[in-house]
């Protein structure tokens, strides 16, 4: 069988993607640079081939609780969005968490605060590895750096979520949405069946069978003994994902004096970085987080032990850095190169940062 | 004739109804909530719809609802139920689907989702307990808080200058091309109770039938939050709630 490679752009795979998975319905809002997501989900119209539903919104406020409607049912639900929308998604997201339901979103990010601008940012990334939403709750949060982990991290994305009952996002910006490469999109998968559903989720809410009580799905409890329990399970939860979900990539970090942190499209760049630099006869290294939260600290860690200093570099103003450091934690010197507001920074920036920064 | 002979079976003539669960409610007596919890239970048992509903509880008064009906829920964030209920209903077509929303949460902060959903004519039921007033904070004043009516937050009655004019948002949503059921029915006497429940039976059957969005508002009383007693806050209702949200069918095809 030949291999299917197509062209696209990292929007449409993800639309593309999640079709093929088998996902049970879209919900979303258009804003720019993620608008071709829901664009390329009714170019295909999937309710005619899988029975997928897809939906455009009132408002993200709706898609976001749509998305919870759905999830509660045990479907395999998602919704897309860019900065603004996002923060306008973080109730939603907070009762999603709450309420321990599994789902995708994905954050294709622009430059902010405010309405920004419709340019790349990564500036997301405390919003949600941090909170974003209300409550102590974390979310499962992949950051692909192409076309093809656009494409993955669907499937991979909705797997977490059902493993844990847990949300996931893909943190992703306006330029992995936003450019074209090859990808080879995963083989179509099957919707699951009410019945396949009601035995993989016996907790969904898809009407009280006589052999059980009723389904109820809700983040609220007002006796605070029982609320502190749900809290600690939602911890102990977040734990299991920690030690066992850690994902990153290190690239030439084996013999580098220097190390290189970065993720999605500011990790590209990077890589391009590292070749300029070793050019140079400057030894420098690749760590690139796949998985933000649970955070590769352990392994940035062990690098730290052997490196002479790192820098981050990120599309924002300093965010990841701060994790860097805790994970670090004083053994080596860590700083930051960033460019804001929707500029992209290049190769050149980032190795005259390294030597600014970190070699001196 | 003693006790044992009059509760016999064959002289049951009022029980309550199968799918309310013994859960002790937390209602104040005499709020209309209790009576319309015992018509949508009593409905879906009429029905047969157990196993296909969904029920959407709300952010209010409500919030518990689903505490007090043995069938399956969602609990919303407020104003969101519509949202959830589209969801619900739009990936499992053949369910039963219907919100449970009081004026705060449906004609305020959930304005939108309520209003598009109903444009869309989401296969759902709506069920709208307006009582004027934010029961559950305390008595706040609502989008249908009458004209100088006293609330927590009008302390000298609602100056509809100030502070907009009693939203009949059941008007707004029989406008709608989605909407094929929209009626308007109070649980004050026990006729009232029969028609109330008539008109919460025909909004199930529509959304089974997917026709499109009903919506069923129940005028109701908040007696502790309008501070009369039961029987005054009936008599306040209809003297004063029913000439401006007047009872019966505003649509139905």
């Amino acid at each position: 069988m030949s291999e299917e490679i197509s062209l696209m752009k990292g929007n449409e795979a993800i639309a593309y993607a999640a079709i093929r998975y088998g996902t049970d319905g879209y919900f979303g809002y258009p804003i720019t640079p993620q608008s071709e997501i829901i664009e390329t989900f009714m170019e295909a119209a999937p309710w005619k081939t899988t029975g997928m539903v897809v939906l455009q919104a009132e408002s993200e406020v709706a898609a976001t609780n749509m998305v919870y409607g759905g999830a509660a049912c045990g479907k395999a639900v998602m919704t897309s969005s860019s900065s603004p929308g996002i923060s306008l998604k973080q109730e939603g997201i907070s009762y999603l968490a709450g309420a321990e339901l599994p789902c995708l979103l994905v954050n294709v990010q622009r430059g902010g605060p405010g309405l920004g601008t419709i340019q790349p940012s990564q500036a997301d990334y405390f919003q949600t590895v941090k909170g974003g939403g209300h409550g102590d709750y974390r979310l499962i949060t992949l950051a692909p750096n192409s076309v093809q982990e656009m494409a993955d991290f669907v499937s991979l994305g909705f797997e977490l979520a059902f493993k844990y009952r847990n949300p996931s996002m893909i943190l992703t910006d306006g330029v992995i949405g936003q450019m074209m490469e090859k990808v080879k999109l995963p083989e179509y998968k099957r919707r699951r069946t009410e019945q396949e559903i009601r035995e993989q989720c016996p907790w969904a809410t898809l009407g009280k069978t006589p052999d059980r009580e009723p389904n109820i799905i809700t983040s609220l409890e007002l006796d605070p003994e029982i609320m502190e329990k749900n809290n600690e399970r939602f911890q102990a939860k977040y734990r299991e994902i920690e030690k066992n979900e850690v994902r990153f990539e290190s690239i030439q970090c084996e013999d580098a004096e220097y190390m290189l942190v970065a993720f999605g499209s500011a990790a590209r760049i990077c890589l391009k970085a590292v070749e300029l630099a070793r050019a140079e006869g400057i030894k420098v290294g690749l760590l690139r987080p796949i998985t933000l939260w649970p955070f590769p600290g352990e392994a940035i860690s062990k690098c730290a032990d052997r490196m002479k200093g790192m820098l981050t570099v990120e599309l924002n103003a300093g965010q990841m850095v701060e994790d860097v450091r805790l994970a670090v934690n004083g053994k080596a010197k860590v700083e930051h190169y960033g460019r804001l507001g929707g500029i992209v920074p290049t190769p050149d920036g980032v190795l005259q940062a390294l030597k600014e920064k970190v070699i001196k | 004739m003693d006790i044992n002979t009059i509760v016999s079976p064959e002289n049951l003539v009022y029980a309550k109804p199968e799918l309310m669960n013994n859960n002790h409610m937390h209602y104040c007596p005499g709020c209309s909530h209790g009576v319309v919890h015992k018509l949508l239970a009593e409905v879906i048992k009429e029905l047969g719809l157990q196993e296909k509903t969904i029920g959407i509880a709300p952010v209010g008064c409500a919030v518990f609802a689903y505490k007090y009906i043995d069938v399956d829920w969602q609990e919303a964030a407020h104003g969101r139920a519509p949202a959830l209920a589209t969801a619900a209903k739009r990936l499992n077509p053949d369910k039963m689907v219907f919100t449970y929303q009081g004026d705060g949460d449906l004609a305020a902060i959930g304005t939108a989702e309520t209003i598009h959903a109903a444009n869309r004519g989401e296969n759902i039921a709506i069920i709208f307990i307006n009582n004027g007033i934010y029961g559950m904070t305390g008595g706040q004043m609502a989008p249908t808080t009458l004209d100088h009516m006293k609330t927590s937050t009008s302390p000298e009655g609602r100056d509809v200058h100030t502070m907009g004019n009693p939203l009949k948002i059941t008007d707004l949503l029989a406008i709608l091309d989605g909407v094929c059921y929209a009626t308007r029915q109070g649980v004050h006497t026990a006729a009232a109770v029969k028609r109330a429940k008539r008109a919460i039976k025909l909004a199930f059957e529509n959304s089974m039938a997917n026709k499109g969005t009903s919506i069923v508002e129940i005028v109701s009383t908040c007696n502790s939050g309008w501070k009369m007693t039961p029987a005054g806050a009936n008599d306040w209702m209809v003297e004063n709630m029913f000439p401006v949200y007047p009872l019966g069918d505003l649509k139905n095809i």
